[in-house]
Order: C-alpha cells, then structure tokens, then sequence
C-alpha cells in the first residue's frame, strides 16, 4: 500500500495534492453548522451515480419513457430502489442546499471578500432547481406532462423573451417529442458539467478566501481541517445518506397514468418545492399576471445576489444578527403559508371527486363499448391521423378491420379490439366526438376494463347490455365503495347465491372499475 | 498522547462511514447490473403450423410469428424453422442458421443435403456434418406434435 501510494505520488503527485487540501487551516470557531456544503456535494454525487444507472434502462422519447421506467420499477432488480434514490435525493438535495444557504445568510459568512463565493453559490441553487423542472417530465406519466404544460407556458408568458424561451424549450406547439428531448438533454448533458464547474469555483474560491471566521477567531489558534471537521462533515453525511436510504426503501414515489394530454379531470400539481410559486400565481390575474410569474422570482433572485452588498456592516456574532433572522424567519413563514395553502387548495386526492354530477356529460352517458371503443381508438394511435370528429364513415366492418390490420402504428390493437373499434366506427355519431374526447382516463380505462371482462353480457349500463345481473346506472348511490370491491372480488360474499364468477382485478385495475361504476349516473 | 488517539479515531471514523456508504450504493448497483430481471415470462410453445401433410425426408422451410418481449417493449417478429420428417425421430425443426459464423443455409433438392453458402459447409438430412468448417450439426428448435400441429421451443445448441 506504501508503495503503491509512494509510486502513484512520485508519477502525479496526487497524494501531496490531497494532504494539501485536506491541511487547510480554518477559524477555531469551525464546526457542526458549516457541514451543509459537503452534504450538498454528497448528495449531488449521489444523484449523478444513480442518474447514470437509471439512464442505462431508459429511452428517453414520450411514450417510451414511460414504458421503460415502469420496465425498471417492476423488473429491473434494484430498479425501483434505485428509482426512489434519485428522486428523494432530488427533494433532499433542494432541501440541503437551501440549508447552505441560509446557515451562510445567518452567519452574515458571504461578507467582503467572499461575494463571488456567495454569487456562484445563488447560481448553483438555480441550477438545482432547474435539475427539478426538467426531470420533472422524465416520466412522461400525466402528472409530467400537465406539469411541465403549466411551466413552458409561464415561460412563454414572459415579456418580449417569451417567444424565444419557447422556441428553445421546444414548447412553441404542444408538448411532445420536440419539448421532451431538450427536457433530457438538459437534464443530462447541459446542467451536471455545468455543475461540476461552478461546484469547483465556488470550492476554489472557499480555499482562495479561508473559510469565513466569526468575531473572535482572530485572538484563538486555528484549527486544521483534517480530521476533526473532516470527520463532523462525515457524520452529516453519514445522517443524511440514513435518512435518504429510508426514504427511498420506504416511500414509494406513485407513477400515474402515461400522459394524457386530452385528460381534462387532470389537475396539474407541480414538486412540492415548487407548489409555493404555484400559489403565488393565484394572487395575480389578467395582466398582473406577470407579477407572479416574472417580477417576483427575478426580485428574489437579484436580492440574493446583492445580499452581500447590501449587507455591509461589521460582522457580528451570530446571535446578534437579529435582522437576518428575521428575514430567514419571515421567508420561511411566507413560504410555508404558501405551501400549506396550496395543498389545501388542491389536495391529493381521488379523481373522482372532482367530477360535477349535477349535469351527466355525454360520456357519463355513453354506453361502455362505446367508451371502451374510444379507448382502443386511443390505443391504435389513430389520433395520429384522424379526428375523431371528423370519422362519420360509410366504409364497411370488414374495410375497417382490413384497414385497422394494415396499419403499423396500430399494433397494440388486438383482432377483438379492432372490431370493437370498427363496430364502434360504423354507428359513430361525430357530432358526439366532444364528449368522448373529454372523457377522463380512470373512465376510459374503467369501460375497456368492463368490456374485455365481459361485464356487458349481464350488466346493463346506459341502456346496452344483458338483463341477468342487476343494471349498473347509479349504483354509487345504492351501494358502497367496499361493498362493490368485494362483490367484484368474490360475488359469493355478499350473496352467497350469486351466479356471478370472481373478477380478481389487480388494484389500479380495481380502481380505475371502482371509478368507472361511481360515476355512471 | 491524548491528540494522537484523538486524531486516529477521527481517520478511522471517515474511513469506516465511507467504506459503510460506498457499500449501500455499490452492492444495490452491482445488483441492478449483474441480477438478470425479476419478471422470467415462461417461453411458450408456438404453434409452427400443421405438420401432419408432411412427406418423410423432404425438409420444408416453415415460417411463423414469434412475439419477442425485448426489455420494455414487445414486438412480434417473423422466424423460420426447416422442419423435416424423420422416419424413427419424428418431426424435427432445425434452427435456420448454420452452426459455423450463422449464415442462413438451404436445402439442395438435387444432393439431398442442407448448404451453407458462406463457406461451404454441407449437413445431411438428419443435421449431421457432412463437410466443411461446421463445428456441429444443425441445433434443433425444442419442439413437440400435438394434434398434429408442431409446438416450437427455443433453439437448443446441438452438441
């Protein structure tokens, strides 16, 4: 080992690069509330590594993510822990670096001479933000795409640039291929060198400047940073990978539906770190608007660059820096007020819920192989080429399925879907077109799951079906939610003399039937 | 004294928590790597065809569709067998590359032998070498008759 490390010294002299740099001396005053920055790169290595192992199982393309990523989540082994890594480490990473800061801003640490430090350091937290709105979309589940939906568009708001963010973000149509590749290669191939880089000025300019004392340090002998500090950065290292790796073991991150840009029941809810400028939004309208989106942001941003030159005074111990406390306090208090009313407003909850039923709308009314026929619509890609309110056709059942068979991007339609597809086609009325593109994909999905289980051959809904079983119109209001789940379950539950057979749904299956039965009026 | 043992339980720390850290992301990375995939969806037999009309000792080059899972996607993919019917060994099914480099060889109806067109090698009608650089005979699909219709496996490497 001595030998080794006297050969790799003598040839690069990478041994004495490192003593040297671990040799630093610092203020005696050093200790546990300046470890945040080593957390910070830690975590932002941690990203990286896990980023590069996700990225080996992914395409990045609309459609195809999605299918990937659910490849990793339930095949891949490791893959779904390596999946909740990067995305609490994503959440944890914001959470340390605002920490970095605020320590920094409480210790008053970015004073003369250290702006620059204090500058690259605000750049570096936009950068990090920036990590979480482009990856923000990665999934391409619904909750990606309305995400990302709301912020180009606020991007696009922006006066006179507007236009120009838009064509670089690719987002000047609708989200899709063009949007999703500049989201990636952000996320990939501009934003971690660019990292890289400012994480090296801003540690080259800690080293370039001392790390900052406080008033005092200059009558007591400084210390070294190796090992004691060292060792106190290791501990929060040590906490924060603990933490980190519960979180991931523990919280599964949800993935929604793929996305759906026709989802009209889909409320957009962007990270939660982000949820805050979401609700700032609320306070301004019309051509205020900008206020929110624009003036505010930037304002917060400028002040935190000029922080330090504003904040000129001598340097006082850190109790008694009462103003910047109460800065600190005031900004954590304004932030969590928005927060909390924002997931008031908008609580995570049931799809369902959402849905006004005082007035059945056309696809509430729709009998279901007409709804699940929308949904194989869907599934052909034939959207691609036709508008559903323009498909009043006169062509035959068996030129449709010809035609259906023929097509590649078809594929996905089995022989029993394309005539479902075909018989739905020839007494398709376009006038009702509306009401089915509309349609919320829980119902969609709850009416293809009702045909292809041949619910319809008892069950009567809208008017179409047999006459065995009992008719399903209204059934949420005599019956409830657990009732229904356990007579799909095992129908011998409830009525020990049922001749309905057992329908073992998975549980988003489940869910999406649950949905589906609730809202027929 | 005192500094010394200080200074060496500090190094020693670092060291230990590094090592513990590195070791919580390098064993489940070395696991989503080198673990094949959780999800082993059974090979079905697929159907190939009806092979009850089949002449004994006249290979017939059969096609037919094999869905192919390739890690997220699906996609159904044409495949070829030479099936041929085997007085004492039934109905076998050759898979349709030469056992030398992999080219796609055919059947010569005028010798009654199998040719590879790449370099020569030559296989006689039960898959055996009969000249030329192949270091096998022809690998057989698994295969069955049910009903008179043939049930293809995957490819088994001959010996």
């Amino acid at each position: 080992m001595k030998a080794l490390l006297g050969w790799l010294e003598d040839r690069t002299g990478v041994v004495s690069a490192v003593e040297h740099f671990m040799d630093e001396d610092i203020p005696a005053s050093s200790g546990w509330h300046q470890v945040f920055g080593s957390v910070a790169v830690f975590l932002f290595l941690v990203q990286a590594f896990t980023g590069v192992l996700l990225a080996i199982n992914y395409a990045p393309t609309p459609g195809e993510a999605y299918s990937s990523l659910h490849y990793i989540l339930t095949e891949v082994t490791a893959g779904r822990l390596m999946h909740q890594l990067h995305h609490w480490g994503a959440s944890m990473m914001i959470v340390v670096v605002v920490l970095h800061m605020v320590q920094v801003f409480l210790w008053g640490s970015y004073q003369k001479p250290r702006e620059a430090t204090w500058i690259a350091g605000v750049i570096l937290l936009l950068l990090t933000m920036a990590y979480g709105l482009t990856g923000y979309l990665l999934p391409w589940d619904n909750k990606a795409y309305w995400g990302t939906v709301v912020v180009t568009q606020i991007a696009a708001s922006i006066p006179l640039f507007g236009p120009y963010l838009s064509r670089i973000l690719g987002s000047t149509g609708d989200i899709g291929v063009i949007t999703f590749a500049r989201f990636y290669s952000m996320h990939v191939l501009l934003l971690p060198p660019a990292t890289v880089l400012l994480i090296a000025v801003h540690v080259y300019l800690v080293r370039r400047h001392g790390v900052a004392p406080a008033p005092g340090d200059e009558a007591l002998p400084k210390q070294k940073f190796y090992p004691r500090q060292v060792a106190i950065d290791t501990a929060a290292v040590f906490i924060a990978f603990v933490i980190l790796f519960i979180m991931a073991v523990m919280v599964r991150v949800p993935m929604e539906r793929v996305a759906n840009p026709n989802d009209t029941a889909y409320l957009p809810r962007p990270e939660w770190y982000f949820l805050f400028l979401f609700q700032l939004l609320k306070f301004f309208d019309g051509p205020l608007e900008i206020i929110g989106t624009v003036i505010l942001p930037s304002l917060a941003i400028l002040t935190l660059i000029l922080a330090p030159f504003i904040d000129r005074g001598k340097l006082k111990r850190v109790t008694q820096r009462v103003f910047a406390m109460a800065l600190v306090a005031l900004a954590a208090i304004g932030w969590g007020a928005l927060t909390y009313a924002s997931i008031r407003a908008n609580p995570p909850e049931n799809p369902i819920s959402k849905i006004d039923y005082s007035a059945p709308t056309g696809w509430m009314r729709a009998p279901a192989p007409d709804l699940a026929a929308y949904g194989f619509f869907q599934l052909g890609n034939c959207a691609s080429c036709h508008k559903l309110s323009t498909m009043g056709t006169k062509k035959s059942q068996d030129w449709l399925a010809q035609h259906f068979a023929s097509q590649k991007a078809a594929a996905k339609l089995t022989a029993p879907k394309q005539r479902a597809l075909a018989k739905f086609l020839t007494h398709f009325d376009p006038a009702t077109a509306e009401s089915f593109v509309v349609a919320p994909q829980f119902a969609i999905e709850g009416a293809t799951l009702y045909e292809t289980s041949h619910c319809g051959a008892c069950h009567q809904v809208n008017g179409t079906g047999g006459k065995v079983g009992p008719p399903l119109n209204g059934i949420s209001e005599r019956r409830a939610v657990a009732w229904l789940r356990d007579t799909i379950t095992n129908p011998k539950k409830n009525a020990p003399s049922s001749p309905m057979p057992a329908f073992p749904f998975n549980p988003t299956d489940m869910q999406n039937m649950l949905n589906y039965l609730s809202i027929l009026p | 004294m005192k500094d010394v043992t200080r200074r060496r339980f500090y190094s020693g720390f670092v060291y230990g928590v590094g090592a513990i850290v590195s070791a919580a992301l390098a064993i489940p990375a070395a696991l989503y790597l080198l673990v094949p995939n959780k999800v082993k969806r059974a090979s079905d037999w697929i159907d190939a065809g009806d092979v009850s009309q089949l002449d004994p000792n006249v290979p017939v080059e059969l096609t037919f569709q094999q869905t192919i899972t390739d890690g997220w996607t699906t996609t159904i993919q044409k495949k070829t067998a030479w099936v041929v019917n085997l007085p004492g060994q039934g109905v076998v099914a050759y898979g349709p590359q030469c056992t030398h480099l992999g080219c796609a060889y055919h059947w010569e109806e005028e010798q009654k032998q199998f040719l590879c067109p790449c370099h020569t090698s030559i296989f006689s009608l039960d898959g055996k070498v009969v000249t030329g650089p192949a270091p096998r005979p022809l690998d057989r699909y698994m295969s069955k008759v049910e009903n008179n219709k043939l049930l293809l496996g995957p490819i088994k490497e001959s010996a």
